[in-house]
């Protein structure tokens, strides 16, 4: 391989690979853009981070291969993840344009510029590479150790510091005083004494002996079902199951069963 | 194959990341597209280092990933306390200053 880092032109392998990851990673970004769900791009491009890798690797970057993919793929793309779950997986982009014509002009914007990109490329003279085999002969991490502690240990110190700036401002962030202190049990319950409008405890959820989920209202005596009996989260999310046309369902052809059984029905009253 | 290639690829991603950036409404893509484009930007670099024959293009890399996961860090962060007082992390949301 190191061999080939010098050459002027890679080997068949290395073409194979990278027009096949290549490709894998092209598809990733795009799909980056024009997944609707933020988790599906999310993944996408989590792919492509470790297609870079591989091709870090291929150019004899050792150390920065090994770092995107516990970095950025372990990471950061997780610490996406994370967002995304907090913020709503549900949460799909509406399709709706806001600015007329925004998604057009965006698409022409970025055609302009992949085509300066790509004939600034074509026209510089990139023809010849020396290739890392001098400068990997004694490891890459070591000549990166070199470098950084050396020539470039101002700007690694300097990074430290936004490293833990970078910290302590996503704390600061995403830190919540409490502006009131939390009422303890015995001041809830004083509470509802005073208010004298539910003193006991609330009701448990569910039939009991039919249905005993959460998520299901218990029955008042008249069959009606009762909010009450289940969570404030589920019933905001409108997530409560109603069984009280159930139960009057079941009740009803189990009379029914019985009647038969004891042959009280007439003919037609049955066949109805 | 010459290796020329990785930067045409390199300025691909860069490109589909900046149209994605300009589509895209949703403040964690719009987040993602911009790490498509460091990331692009680091392959370019790690090409270049191969080209030159030294190490400095790897070490500018390594510098951009740090300095990646310091902007994720505050900028996840920037979006949570978004989402927690609009309800939304749609970039079109936020076009007022004060929350």
């Amino acid at each position: 391989m190191t061999a080939n880092l010098a050459a002027y032109s890679t080997s068949t392998g290395e073409a194979f690979q990278f027009w096949v990851l290549g490709t894998v990673a092209v598809i990733g970004a795009l799909c980056t853009v024009f997944m609707r769900k933020a988790v599906h791009s999310a993944l996408c491009l989590a792919g492509t981070m470790i297609v870079l890798a591989v091709f870090y690797l291929a150019n004899g970057a050792y150390f920065l291969g090994i770092v995107q993919i516990v970095v950025y793929t372990g990471a950061i793309m997780m610490l996406f993840l994370f967002v995304v779950m907090l913020v709503g997986v549900t949460a799909a982009d509406s399709l709706k344009e806001t600015i007329k014509g925004q998604r057009w002009l965006a698409l022409l914007c970025g055609l302009g510029f992949g085509i300066l990109l790509f004939a600034g490329i074509g026209n510089a003279s990139v023809q010849d590479f020396d290739g890392l085999a001098k400068a990997n002969a004694n490891g890459n991490v070591e000549g990166l150790a070199a470098l950084i502690f050396t020539k470039y240990v101002f700007a690694f110190e300097i990074t430290g510091a936004l490293l833990i700036t970078a910290t302590i401002g996503a704390m600061v962030l995403t830190h919540r005083e409490r502006t009131e202190r939390a009422r303890t049990q015995r001041e809830l319950s004083e509470q509802r004494v005073r208010e004298g409008k539910h003193v006991p405890p609330l009701p448990a959820p569910g039939v009991y002996a039919r249905h005993n989920a959460v998520d299901i209202a218990g029955l008042l005596p008249d069959g009606t079902p009762s909010e009450l009996t289940v969570s404030k989260t589920l019933r905001d999310r409108g997530q409560i199951r109603d069984v009280s046309a159930d139960a009057l369902k079941d009740l009803k052809a189990l009379e029914q069963r019985a009647e038969e059984r004891l042959e009280r029905t007439k003919p037609e009253e049955a066949s109805k | 194959m010459n290796p020329v290639n990785y930067l045409y690829l390199s300025a691909l991603l860069f490109t589909i990341g900046a149209t994605g950036v300009l589509i895209r409404r949703n403040a964690i893509v719009v987040f993602m597209c911009i790490e498509l484009m460091l990331n692009a930007c680091n392959l370019a670099f790690v090409v270049f280092s191969r080209m030159h024959g030294n190490l400095d293009g790897q070490i500018i890399a390594f510098f951009t990933m740090v300095v990646a996961a310091a902007e994720v860090v505050v900028g996840l962060a920037i979006i949570v306390s978004l989402f927690r007082s609009r309800h939304s992390a749609s970039v079109d949301d936020a076009s007022l200053m004060k929350l």
